[in-house]
């Protein structure tokens, strides 16, 4: 279980400090699918930075499992169970998709066993597994790679940073088959960033982030039904997702 | 004979677990330590002692050659002129590479010319790595001269490793490409401590569809000097491509210059460089997958010069 308590966050700006993230606390208990939305600029990336030790909070504390992570490393925080999956996923020059998921599992991960990873978010293995995590990789290659290492880390709490930020409405719509089946079979709890209809509607709990605060907070069959049709439920294209062709 | 200090050397260089198949010459503190020729590779000594010549038969196929040098003694200082000619049609691995073990206060120094004559048709692939050790306050120097003279539709491709322990190096390599022939050099290179490395590069594309595609990829830690100077010379209708790719660490310093010079209207040459710190959101990335920063450092460091 993640406890987040009277969580601050401050940031120096041109007119002095800036308050990003305020007061805020937050439980996601484990074995949960918990979607945050709300809007940009509210502080969403920030309180997923602050989990993975990317960011110190001004003031507050953070726990897992009764243990005080606050001023834990993010290679502490990794170990102890925490994965994060970026926005804009970093690239690597002469780093294989294979070297990558090793370093994720912690441990000299067969081909096989690699394969099986990527298989999963939809990437034909033989096909990538001796790429190398640089350029060539197109955003949605990228952000399923990404996804694939969290899996290979199967931790007990996942949090993925806006899945949908930066790749085209194709590419998303199939990942978000990869996160219904996570969602299926993890055993961790799944912290997810998102403003998709599709994500919010798989999710147990929603929390909607404003102003470095929580405006709203609840089951998803409580809370979705007044964010459809706001920036912080978008609909994916319809013909799209009917599977409709290009006239 | 060849000691414990210099096997693991040899490994180091040239991937030598025992006795390489094939051709070879093994140097250790300058003398012949070892040789083997076969049917279509001779090696002969100089009559002035001043290095080797390897000859490679026309249509010898798949067969390798390996001419290690170790020093391990400090203080000794040599010039080697070793010759290659390789036949027309010929397909053959030639793997160089030299190691100094210094422990002594005196500095030791292997300057290594190696020219190569390649026949039409020809195929050479040809690996050279340089490999200092040892804890004495004598420098390790390596000064590797290598020419290159291609005839009509040949191809070389030069791989040049040079990762730890050498204190200076001077390369310069001069290649001259007649009409079809291809040259593909890929170099790496890493720099600790105060070392300083300067790689200079002349490539001259004299023939119709001649090519050459000449990259670096480096590292330079603490307070290491690497100067790389990449020149492509286009004297007929060719293609000529020249990168530079560099890591800058601590308080080192780095100086790419890549060149081009055009004298005929249908050479088409590219050159690019860039040097750059390690990415912030790299090693943050690598963290966040239970490396330590110092592991991540390392992990991107190596994959970078795979």
């Amino acid at each position: 279980m993640l406890e987040l308590k009277n969580i601050s966050f401050d940031v120096a700006d041109d007119k002095g400090q800036k308050e990003i993230i305020k007061n805020l606390s937050l439980t996601i208990d484990d074995h949960k699918f918990v979607v945050i939305t709300g809007p940009n600029g509210g502080g969403k990336s920030t309180l997923a930075k602050l989990i993975a030790g990317i960011e110190k909070p001004t003031s507050g504390s953070i726990i897992l499992n009764g243990e005080d992570i606050t001023d834990k490393s993010i290679t502490e925080r990794a170990k102890m169970g925490i994965s994060f999956a970026f926005q804009q996923p970093v690239r690597f020059k002469g780093i294989r998709v294979l070297d990558l998921l090793r370093i994720a599992a912690g441990k000299n991960l067969s081909v096989a066993d690699a394969c099986q990873y990527l298989s999963e978010v939809g990437l034909c293995a033989r096909d990538y597994v001796k790429r190398e995590v640089n350029a060539s990789l197109s955003g949605g290659e990228l952000k399923r790679i990404e996804i694939a290492t969290v899996l290979a880390r199967s931790t007990q709490l996942s949090v993925f940073d806006e899945p949908e930020a930066g790749i085209d409405l194709w590419s998303f719509q199939s990942l978000i088959k990869v996160f219904e089946r996570m969602r299926k079979i993890t055993n961790g709890s799944i912290m997810i960033i998102s403003h998709q209809e599709r994500i919010l509607d798989i999710a147990d709990e929603i929390v909607v982030i404003a102003n470095g605060t929580i405006s709203k907070q609840g089951p998803k069959d409580e809370i979705l039904p007044e964010l459809l049709g706001t920036a912080s439920a978008v609909n994916s294209c319809d013909r799209l997702e009917k599977g409709g062709s290009q006239e | 004979m060849i000691d414990e200090i210099q096997k693991r050397i040899l490994e180091e260089v040239a991937d030598l677990h025992t006795v390489p198949e094939g051709a070879y010459n093994i140097r250790a503190n300058s003398k012949m330590a070892a040789r083997n020729t076969t049917a279509n590779i001779d090696i002969i000594s100089k009559d002035d002692g001043s290095g080797i010549d390897i000859k490679i038969k026309p249509g010898t196929k798949n067969e390798s050659v390996h001419i290690p040098v170790v020093l391990s003694q400090s203080g000794l200082k040599e010039v080697v002129y070793n010759d290659f000619y390789i036949g027309e049609d010929a397909d053959v691995v030639i793997v160089a590479g030299c190691g100094i073990h210094n422990c002594g206060v005196q500095d030791s120094e292997h300057d290594g010319i190696h020219r190569f004559y390649v026949g039409k048709n020809a195929k050479v692939k040809y690996v050279e790595k340089h490999y200092g050790e040892g804890d004495g306050t004598g420098k390790r120097i390596l000064n590797p001269g290598t020419e290159v003279y291609m005839e009509e539709n040949s191809s070389m491709e030069m791989e040049m490793v040079q990762i730890k322990g050498v204190d200076s190096t001077v390369r310069d390599t001069k290649a001259e490409l007649a009409a079809g022939a291809r040259l593909v050099v890929r170099e790496r290179l890493m720099t600790h401590g105060d070392q300083n490395a300067v790689s200079n590069y002349v490539v001259e594309l004299n023939g119709e569809g001649a090519s050459a595609d000449v990259v670096s990829r480096s590292v330079a830690r603490d307070t290491s000097y690497q100067k790389f100077d990449s020149r492509i010379v286009g004297n007929a209708p060719c293609s000529g491509h020249t990168e530079c790719d560099a890591i800058i660490m601590d308080k080192a310093r780095i100086l790419a210059v890549p060149q081009l010079e055009a004298n005929d209207l249908d050479s088409a040459l590219i050159h690019e460089a860039a040097i750059g710190k390690i990415a912030g959101d790299q090693i943050i990335k690598l963290m966040t997958l239970g490396l330590t920063e110092a592991e991540a450092e390392e992990q991107i460091i190596n994959g970078f010069l795979k």
